[in-house]
């Protein structure tokens, strides 16, 4: 037992030394890096300013009043934010391909997808992980929620797979850069448009559209779901509360479809002629 | 082709050429063209739905629109997100700290005239190839307000090429402080925070808090997409067109004129070294 322990943390540190690599170089630049932070922290704001504003006209959006809305609207940038640190460099792989790179990372004796999740790490992505922070602790005290066991595993639940399922969503697209190269921006439509998605209430969506962000592209699962099981809401026929414990699944789900994309992307390809 | 008449190179030709130019390079990519329109009408139909349900919620018109009016608010902001450049270029910026731009001095056109040309002709590559064919999709799925006059047609027509020239004086300005500043990223990161905010491309402006729309008013934002927005969805018409119009001709003349200030000055600071 203690030997595989040991194989494991051999096995690792390679992608630890890279990591850590990453985070030094990003914070040579110390203003660079501030300015890089407060970036994001502005993104988060002004993704929040547009949940505050359509609230500053109405008082229930979709079934959700403000604090409930908020709820959301945190669960998903919190999840979106962690993936996007993780694995949201994967965007980059176009211009990889097109600069024949990728055979760089082909040739070193580990596995690509580990090599390229692990080749960044974007700590500025911390400016917007502290605002969805910031008002997931917010919807949470101000919010009615009976607290119990189940609730506090719900949401750390939730979290956790609402970042595999982003992260899912990257990979997918990053399987798919291999075919598409100049048309990179196609998957930005289930990327960032699956992630515009998840922080609304999907009772605004008519049913085929629900059933498309729920069963397809699972970023139902992200925050609404949850937030009805957390709130203790009554939900309705695509959002029964029971169904936000299904969301470590719809995790799953999404990451089989991640593998084949990524499978089917790295087969395709034929190298750069290098 | 015949030699042009005038003595020195005919600028308008020259401006037409360029204009042509940036059309030719920018249709180039158009799996690219595709994909962004796939994009725009992903967050169309999401948005769409979204004000479609607050307005459903507030159970009146919102701040002047209605569901068809909100609606076509979605879908021209979606189709001249690609035309007008509101997230900015980097290329005279990176011009500027290469050096490279001391060759955009030595050339017959004024920088800025330039790269003005080369800006419009990919905006009209974008409104033809991303843009149009984003009108049509909402058209098809929602119950859309089509500009309710000839007026609002060919008003509309010309507040977005005002939209697209305000947007671009900006920017190149903005990408000029790279004279003075080793790093413009952090401006060019706030420019495109507030820029995208109070431009009205998420939500419609007349939708603000009072102190936010103030912001937004004073601000030369609103006139690169929420003005042609409101013009062809028909929310300003008649004498409100004329009013429109004149804000967004004070922007660009406004905007062109601190752009030549600011490359006269970087011009007499700029040091280019090697032979």
């Amino acid at each position: 037992m203690a030997d595989r322990r040991l194989d494991l943390a051999v096995r690792l540190r390679p992608y630890r030394v890279l990591l850590a690599s990453r985070a030094r170089a990003q914070m040579q630049y110390r203003a660079s890096f501030v300015t890089d932070i407060l970036g994001t922290v502005g993104v988060g704001l002004a993704e929040f300013a547009e949940v505050w504003v359509i609230f500053h006209n109405v008082d229930v959006l979709g079934g959700l009043d403000f604090t409930a809305a908020l709820l959301v609207f945190a669960l998903s940038n919190l999840a979106f934010s962690l993936a996007d640190m993780f694995v949201g460099h994967l965007d980059q792989l176009p211009r990889y391909i097109r600069a024949g790179q990728v055979d760089a990372f082909y040739v070193r004796p580990l596995p690509l997808l580990a090599q390229l999740m692990t080749s960044d790490l974007s700590l500025r992505r911390v400016g917007r992980l502290s605002v969805a922070l910031v008002a997931l602790a917010i919807a949470l005290t101000t919010a009615d929620i009976t607290w119990s066991a189940a609730t506090v595993a719900l949401i750390l639940l939730t979290v956790v797979s609402g970042t595999a399922i982003f992260s899912a969503l990257f990979t997918a697209a990053g399987g798919l850069q291999f075919f598409l190269v100049d048309g990179a921006e196609f998957t930005n439509a289930f990327t960032y448009g699956g992630q515009y998605a998840a922080q609304q209430s999907q009772q605004v969506f008519p049913d085929p559209l629900r059933i498309f962000w729920t069963f397809v592209i699972p970023t139902a699962f992200v925050a609404y779901l949850p937030a009805v099981a957390i709130l203790d809401l009554p939900g309705d026929h695509l959002a029964p509360p029971w169904l936000a414990w299904f969301t470590p699944l719809a995790a799953a789900l999404a990451w089989g479809l991640a593998g084949l994309c990524w499978r089917s992307g790295t087969r395709h390809y034929q190298g750069a002629g290098g | 082709m015949a030699p042009c008449a005038c003595p020195r190179p005919c600028l308008v030709k020259t401006f037409w050429l360029l204009v042509r130019a940036g059309f030719r390079r920018h249709s180039t990519y158009r799996l690219a063209l595709l994909a962004g329109m796939t994009t725009n009408s992903v967050f169309g139909i999401i948005r769409a739905y979204l004000l479609l349900a607050a307005l459903a919620s507030a159970g009146a018109a919102i701040g002047g629109y209605d569901a068809s009016t909100a609606v076509a608010f979605v879908w021209w902001g979606q189709a001249l997100l690609g035309t007008v450049n509101l997230w900015g270029f980097s290329e005279v910026k990176d011009r500027v700290r290469t050096g490279d731009i001391a060759v955009d001095f030595l050339r017959p056109l004024d920088p800025q005239l330039a790269y003005l040309a080369g800006d419009l002709g990919r905006a009209g590559i974008n409104l033809i190839g991303r843009g149009l064919p984003a009108i049509l999709l909402g058209a098809l799925l929602f119950d859309f307000a089509w500009p309710p006059s000839g007026l609002s047609w060919a008003a509309g027509a010309v507040s977005v090429v005002l939209a697209v020239v305000v947007a671009f004086a900006g920017n190149f300005v903005i990408n000029l402080l790279a004279f003075w500043l080793v790093e413009i990223r952090g401006i060019t990161l706030l420019w495109m925070i507030t820029g995208g905010l109070l431009c009205g491309l998420y939500l419609p402006v007349p939708w603000f808090p009072d102190w936010l729309r103030t912001i937004a008013t004073w601000s030369p934002f609103p006139s690169m997409l929420q003005q042609p927005i409101d013009i062809l969805a028909g929310r300003v018409v008649g004498a409100g067109i004329a009013t429109s119009l004149a804000i967004q001709l004070f922007w660009v003349t406004a905007l062109l004129a601190l752009g030549q200030v600011v490359l006269r000055a970087g011009r007499r600071r700029l040091e280019v070294q090697g032979g």
